[in-house]
């Protein structure tokens, strides 16, 4: 049996009046990626961020290895958050920095490699995200792809342990996506981080991930196998994979 | 009964924002005063606001200093005093102007642009980007800033000075005929080592202020564009008053 990377606990939050999460809990092993799928504003990112301790829960815990995460702070924090890549939604590129400069801030920020190295790892994970001809450009002077592949690039260069994506492809062209979703698998398969994976993109998705959990009004409905999803019997899991809208889930 | 509960709860509010911003400030000054520190960054933001200061510093100085010429020698005329004309304008200009008319421009050069681009980093989540690089965004955006208006202000508040009195000399002996001597022989006279250092001092807090409210503002800017340039508005016009209010205690403490 695998060791357990990520373990949330009966998580709670609210905002003010509004219950967003409610009592979540599933784990990921390491060395593999949790989809984690549901409808939009059910709180897929709020998780995400509780994951990566960017907020606090009101109840509940968040395990990284055996190690409660939420109650962390100072030096311990930084320190915890180092092993991170978080790929957010937005990309949250610097947007004073070119693309090249984004993707080489952690190696100068956080290691010791020289100036050297830095440009060796950086013109290699270019490469990879097909980004070479933007090394120079600024976020404002590229495509929504690009800079979601930048924000990819920049969450990989250090090879995290635990990747946190937040919609890695929202927005973007069929084909973008799906040469997105392959580099994803590829960064896995080479580097073998744990990771949490929120997305829209069913099935596609479900080819690159190692187990699938399903945000269903602030609480985890399932969690499976990709298989186990695509042949559960639930109405609401069946009604979400086939996006029809007729079924239990009332879209208005 | 409903208006002691309305003042309760905004006395309440207005304490738990001093509190908070008091605890902001001692963060930054802890993490400016432990190690880790990137010179480099504290010299591009000395580069932002001082530097790049010292045009608006230059013109507003020599204005003020002429305007203040003017005013003064035809005040100062009508008790026959036109020869003190250079200790009044420096003594006006580096007990007051100088460090109050230096840290205004400044909030508004540097301040709104400081405010507006920790906003815009925060909406966008670029400041959870720095966290989970494992980055203190205390270290990153806040303790360069404040250690760059901790240098930038006493300097610019001296050119402010020097411009300022020239401006004077201009008006007062150029146009108004006061003489060339009498001008800066009186000025040595009237002004001692505790105006200087009264100035110094103030330009100096002037640096933390100013640093402070506008970096707090776009820390805690709240969503969207209107968030962002409601934080500016509001860094700029607390800026200004405190720097008003803290002037006056300053000038009672110190002269």
């Amino acid at each position: 049996m695998k060791a357990i990377m990520i373990k949330i606990e009966n998580l709670h939050k609210s905002f003010d009046s509004l219950e967003v999460l409610r009592g979540v809990s599933f784990e990921v092993p390491k060395g593999e990626i949790l989809a984690l799928i549901g409808r939009s504003g059910n709180g897929k990112s709020i998780l995400l961020k509780h994951v990566a301790a960017l907020m606090k829960p009101d109840q509940g815990h968040v395990f990284i290895e055996d190690k409660d995460i939420c109650y962390l702070r100072g030096q311990e924090l930084e320190d915890l958050r180092s092993r991170f890549g978080f790929v957010f939604q937005s990309g949250a590129l610097f947007d004073s920095l070119t693309v090249f400069e984004n993707i080489a801030f952690p190696l100068k920020e956080k290691t010791k490699l020289s100036e050297r190295e830095v440009r060796e790892r950086v013109f290699s994970i270019l490469e990879e995200v097909g980004l070479t001809e933007a090394e120079n450009k600024y976020p404002a002077q590229i495509s929504g792809g690009m800079v979601k592949r930048t924000a990819l690039a920049r969450a990989l260069v250090r090879n995290p342990e635990i990747m946190l994506f937040d919609e890695p492809t929202t927005g973007l062209d069929p084909i973008i996506s799906h040469a997105m979703l392959n580099l994803l698998e590829s960064c896995h398969t080479r580097f073998g981080f744990s990771g949490i994976l929120v997305t829209h993109e069913i099935p596609e998705v479900f080819q690159i991930v190692q187990k699938v959990a399903l945000l269903h009004e602030g609480r985890i409905l399932t969690v499976g196998s990709p298989v186990e999803i695509l042949e559960s019997k639930d109405p609401i899991v069946q009604q979400f994979i086939t996006g029809s809208i007729d079924g239990p889930i009332q879209y208005r | 009964m409903r208006l002691i509960r309305n003042l309760g709860a905004i006395s309440l509010f207005g304490l738990r924002r001093a509190g908070r911003m008091g605890v902001f400030l001692s963060q930054a000054f802890f993490y400016a005063a432990t190690p880790p520190l990137k010179f480099s960054r504290v010299l591009k933001q000395i580069h932002f606001i001082g530097f790049e200061s010292t045009l608006v510093i230059f013109l507003t100085a020599a204005f003020a200093g002429m305007v203040l010429s003017l005013q003064g020698y035809y005040s100062l005329n009508q008790f026959g005093s036109a020869a003190l004309l250079g200790p009044m304008v420096a003594l006006s200009l580096i007990r007051e102007l100088g460090p109050v008319l230096t840290a205004l421009m400044v909030t508004g050069r540097a301040g709104s642009a400081m405010t507006a681009e920790i906003g815009i980093m925060r909406i966008t989540e670029q400041v959870d980007a720095l966290k989970l690089m494992g980055l203190n965004p205390f270290r990153y955006l806040i303790v360069p800033r404040l250690l760059a208006g901790i240098v930038s202000l006493p300097l610019l508040a001296a050119i402010f000075d020097v411009v300022g009195i020239f401006g004077g000399y201009l008006v007062g002996v150029k146009l108004l005929g006061v003489g060339k001597g009498t001008y800066f022989a009186e000025m040595a006279g009237y002004v001692d080592m505790q105006d200087v250092l009264g100035g110094f001092y103030k330009s100096l807090t002037f640096g933390v202020l100013i640093t402070w409210v506008c970096c707090y503002k776009g820390y805690y800017t709240s969503f969207g564009a209107e968030g962002v340039s409601k934080a500016t508005t509001q860094a700029v016009v607390l800026s200004s008053v405190l720097i008003l209010v803290w002037d006056y205690f300053m000038t009672s403490l110190l002269f």
